[in-house]
This record gives structure tokens, sequence and C-alpha cells, in this order.
């Protein structure tokens, strides 16, 4: 007993079933938003910088979108993701009915990250290198994203962050997981417990989290 | 070999319009160093983007080796940037890539072998002086080094021009002078056509050949550096060259002082191996004027040896008539001030 509570009673096993949850949802959402997200956040950058009039169009709409899909709160969209989730993934609860809307919610996210690292970088070091006849795909892939790197993995590591607390608030919904289990033991049974160990494991994976990403943004800074 | 006809350029749209260039004309020979000189803002960034494009003409046609860039598509556009290298004020290098990989960063644009990279790479790092220093970031280079590289890597592609955009000003005059020197190396050792565009007299006297004056987004004045150097014809023209030399008011005091014999004053140019030579003294001694020297420059314009001078001749007005004529006929220019 520590101040006044019980942690023998905590089932171990289904903690760590939990935390596995969480991290299977964590990393696969993680890939998904990048491979989502990066790709718009570079789009976005381009669009945005256009003088062409049309093109400023689409990035008008696209830009409307993103921002729309922000400002949902990310437990509504989980519900009103139930249809879609279930049409992708076949189920729209557990692990991977959780994923479509992790991703959904979060790219949007990121992609704004993206686009904000990417006009960090130095419009003189762009010009140099169309000035030597690159191609805007070689100006993107050779340019933009080496010396985005170190914006760019910071935007990771707060996207992953916020996935993890988009991870706990979809075990509301039956998602799995850590906030899953303290949803279910702390809110409905009143057992403590499990809620005070689900968070403190969540508290600990977001520190690691943190500190993976600002060493490898060190690594990567040149400046 | 660069070709600019009635080239105008105005940014912006309606009433915030700005004409930046306006009906610019200029032929640049293969091989020479031509040098756009102009105070901030009059127009010289825009006008040496507009050669490759960067910046995209209102109107005019840019002509670079027989070939119209104004009329080229993107991608045909591209392949001719390779053969117009640049170079900029604050270097514009990767800062995420190695001086190394900012070198190769042009050649692997074309897809070129790793082992063509790696040869044409250590030449060029052997050219500019950084081999030690290969494996660095630019971060880690003083600005000097950093615009070594820049040079490097705008060689990489075997440019036939090299357009360097203020290259040395924000360096301190002893990097300047390497800088230029390295410059004036690779044009002679390539038959590389450089354009350069700055805001300093000292760089244009250094290495150009020919030289335009930019005010206003219009040439007011070009020709050869020696010509335009010695025999400045407008104000703004005469005001960069004054900014380089010495104060000139205790000189117009000395011309104006009553003279108790006969006097007069003049600006005698001495130019190429005559300015070594002791002709002044020679005339002055046959005439028998006595002369006093006011105020004189003796230096170098490129290569070429240059003197200006600024004398006044005592003596009676018959004899120093004939000290002139006799100067001008020994082939030095010579202008009666006073
Ligand atoms: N991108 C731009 N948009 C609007 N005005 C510009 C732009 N670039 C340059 N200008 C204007 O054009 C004029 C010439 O600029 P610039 O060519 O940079 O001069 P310089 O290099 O001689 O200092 C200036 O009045 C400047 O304000
Ligand atoms: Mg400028």
């Amino acid at each position: 007993m520590i101040f006044g509570l019980d942690f023998s009673a905590v089932d171990w096993d289904e903690m760590f079933t939990g935390t596995l949850d969480t991290l299977k949802m964590l990393g696969n959402s993680a890939v998904f938003t990048i491979i989502l997200g990066l790709p718009i956040g570079i789009v976005l950058y381009l669009w945005g910088r256009s003088q062409i009039p049309f093109v400023q169009g689409f990035y008008a709409v696209l830009s409307f979108i993103v921002n729309i899909l922000r400002s949902v709160p990310f437990i509504i969209l989980v519900i009103a993701l139930i249809p879609f989730s279930r049409a992708m993934v076949g189920t729209s609860i557990g692990v991977l009915g959780t994923i479509p809307p992790l991703v959904i919610g979060a790219a949007p996210f990121f992609a704004r990250l993206v686009e904000t690292s990417l006009r960090e970088v130095d419009r003189g070091v762009i010009e140099a290198a169309q000035g030597m006849g690159a191609s805007t795909a070689q100006i993107v892939m050779r340019v933009l994203l080496p010396e985005a790197r170190p914006g760019l993995l910071a935007g990771i590591t707060i996207t992953v962050v916020t996935l993890v607390s988009y991870t706990a608030m979809s075990g509301m919904v039956g998602g799995g997981g850590l906030g899953d289990l303290a949803i279910r033991y702390g809110y409905q049974r009143y057992e403590k417990e499990v809620m005070i160990v689900s968070i403190i494991l969540l508290v600990v994976l977001v520190q690691l989290l943190q500190m993976a990403g600002d060493r490898l943004v060190r690594h990567f800074t040149r400046k | 070999m660069i070709e600019l006809k009635g080239l105008t350029k105005v940014y912006g749209k309606g009433g915030s319009a700005a004409t930046a260039l306006s009906g610019v004309n200029l032929n640049i020979e293969k091989g020479e160093i031509f040098g756009v000189i102009g105070h901030s803002g009059a127009g010289k960034s825009t006008l040496i983007r507009c050669i490759n494009l960067l910046e995209r003409p209102t109107k005019g046609e840019v002509w670079v080796d027989g070939t119209e860039l104004t009329r080229l598509g993107k991608s045909q556009l591209q392949e001719h940037r390779r053969k117009i290298g640049m170079i900029f004020q604050h270097f514009n290098l990767l800062s995420s890539a190695t001086v190394y990989d900012n070198i190769a960063f042009p050649l692997r644009l074309t897809h070129t072998p790793k082992a063509a990279v790696d040869r044409k790479v250590n030449e060029l790092l052997a050219l500019v002086g950084l081999t030690e220093h290969r494996g660095k970031y630019p971060a880690q280079l003083s600005g000097g080094q950093k615009q070594r590289v820049g040079i490097a890597r705008a060689l990489a592609s075997d440019p036939d021009v090299l357009l360097c955009d203020e290259a040395t000003s924000a360096l301190d005059p002893q990097t300047t002078d390497s800088i230029l020197r390295l410059l004036l190396d690779i044009n002679k050792q390539f038959n590389l056509t450089i354009v350069l565009i700055t805001h300093e007299m000292l760089v244009i006297q250094s290495i150009c050949d020919r030289v335009a004056v930019i005010h206003g987004g219009g040439i007011v004045e070009q020709g050869r550096v020696t010509d335009v150097f010695l025999k400045p014809k407008h104000e703004v023209t005469k005001e960069f060259i004054r900014s380089e030399a010495q104060d000139d008011s205790p000189l117009l005091a000395a011309l104006h002082a009553p003279h108790p014999t006969g006097a007069t004053a003049v600006k005698i140019t001495f130019l190429g191996e005559k300015t070594y030579e002791s002709t002044l003294s020679r005339v002055a001694g046959g005439t028998g004027v006595n002369f006093a020297i006011l105020q004189g420059t003796i230096s170098t314009i490129k290569d070429t040896p240059y003197g200006q001078l600024i004398v006044r001749f005592e003596g009676d007005a018959k004899a120093i008539g004939r000290t002139i004529s006799e100067l001008a006929a020994q082939g030095l220019d010579v202008e009666v001030l006073s």
C-alpha cells in the first residue's frame, strides 16, 4: 500500500498488452502520417510560393481543407470517421480501427509543420540550385529536404508526441492501448491504480520520444 | 558571348510597380571580365539575375552564346543554365552538405558517374586551395573559404560564363583581394567570360577589362576600364572614382592661389609603360619651365600601369604652351585646368 493505493491489484499482463497496443498504434500511424503529410507539406510549400494565379487557387483550396481537418477536435474526428475506418480496414475499433482516424487527424498537422520548415530554407540556396539548372524535383530532393532536415525531424517529434495523446483519446471509443485501460479502469470502475500506471507509462513514452527527437535534431544541425 | 537587348524589368503591378531596369543594352565579349558598377538599388542584381533568368525580364532579349534564353522552355533553360555559373554575396552554399558535396552538387544533378565526380571535385578543390577542408561544413569555414567553395561549385559544370553578384562585398579587403586574384586566374586559365557587379571601384579597377556604370536602372556610361576610369564622363562615374581618391579641397585651394609669375595647372595622364618614364622632367627641362606636383596617383588598372598628376607649370606663357604641346606629342594626355 502506497498513499492508500494497492498496486498488487494491477493486472500487469494487461498493462503489457496495453503498452504494446499503444506502441503499435503509434508506430503505424506515425509511418502513415509521414507518408501522407510530407508530400502534402511539400505541395503546400510549392503551391504557396507560386506566382501563377491558378496554382495560387490550388493552394487556397488545399490550405482550406488542411485547416478544416485541423480544426475538428480529434475525438469528434474519430467518431465521424467510423464509416471510413470500416471501409478502409474493416473495423472501427481496436488497434487497427484507430489508425485511419489517427492518420487523418495528424497528417494535416504534420503537413503544416513540413510547410513551415521548408519555408525556413534559405531562398538564396534554392536560387543557386535553380541557377545550376536543377529541376523542381531535384530542388525538393537535393536542397529543400536536406536543408530542412533538422526542422522536419523536430516536426516529426512534435507529431509523434501529439499522436501519443490521440491514441489515448481513441481509448474513449474502444481504441485499445494504455488510454483504453486508463479509461476503463480509472473512469468506469474507479480503480485508480491502473490509471496511474497508465499515465506514468505514457509520460515515460513521451519523454523518451522527445529526447530521441531532440538528439536527432542536434545531430543533423550544421549551423 | 552575352547580349542583352532592350532589357526592362518592372517589379509588381499597377500602382506599386517599380521599374528596376529600363531598356538596358549590353554586349559582353567572350573571355573578358566585364564589370557593372552602381549604387545600391541601381538595378545591378536585377541585371545579373536576368542573364540566367533567375529573374524574368518584363521586356527584352537575353542571348548567351548564340542562344536566346528568353525564348527557351523550362527544360531547355535548365540545360543552358548549366553552362552559366554563378556566385553570390552570401555564398548560398548548402549548409547540410560538406565542401566536397557542395562542389559535387551540379555534377550530381546531371547524374555524372561517381568516379568522374570524384576526379572533377578533387581537381577543383586543388584549384581553389581547399583540399584539406573537403569534409567540413560551410558553417566551419571563413567567408573567403566559403566563396572559394562557391567558385569551385560554379566551375564544376565547366561553364562558359561566370556571373558574380557582389561576390566580394561580404569579405574583408585582404580576402577580397585573394578572391579577385582567383577570379582573374580562372578567367585566364579557362578563357572564362566573367560578369561581375559591385559597388566598389577598386574591384573594377583590379580585374575588369570593361565596365558599365548603372544608375536608376539604365547604363549611363560604358567602355574600357582605362578610359572610363581616367576620363569619366557621367557624374555618377566621377563620384565612384572620387570616393577612391583623397579629399580634393587642399588641391582646389592650391589651384586658385595667385601666383607671382605666370602659372598653368594641368592634369597629365600616363598610361602603360609611359607611366614609368621620365618624360615630364625631360620636357620641362627642355622648355625651361618649373613645375610643382599638386596631386598625383600612380597605380595600375588590371595589369596596365597608369599615372595621373595635377601639375602646375610656372614660367612664361609661351614656354608653358610649348611644354604642353611637347607632352602631348610624347603621347601623354594633357588637360588644362586653369
Ligand atoms: N523582388 C523584388 N520585388 C520588388 N522590387 C524589387 C525586387 N528586387 C529588387 N527590387 C527593386 O528594384 C530595384 C533594383 O534592385 P537591385 O537590382 O537589387 O539593385 P542593386 O543590386 O543594384 O542594389 C530596387 O529599387 C529594388 O527595391
Ligand atoms: Mg544587389
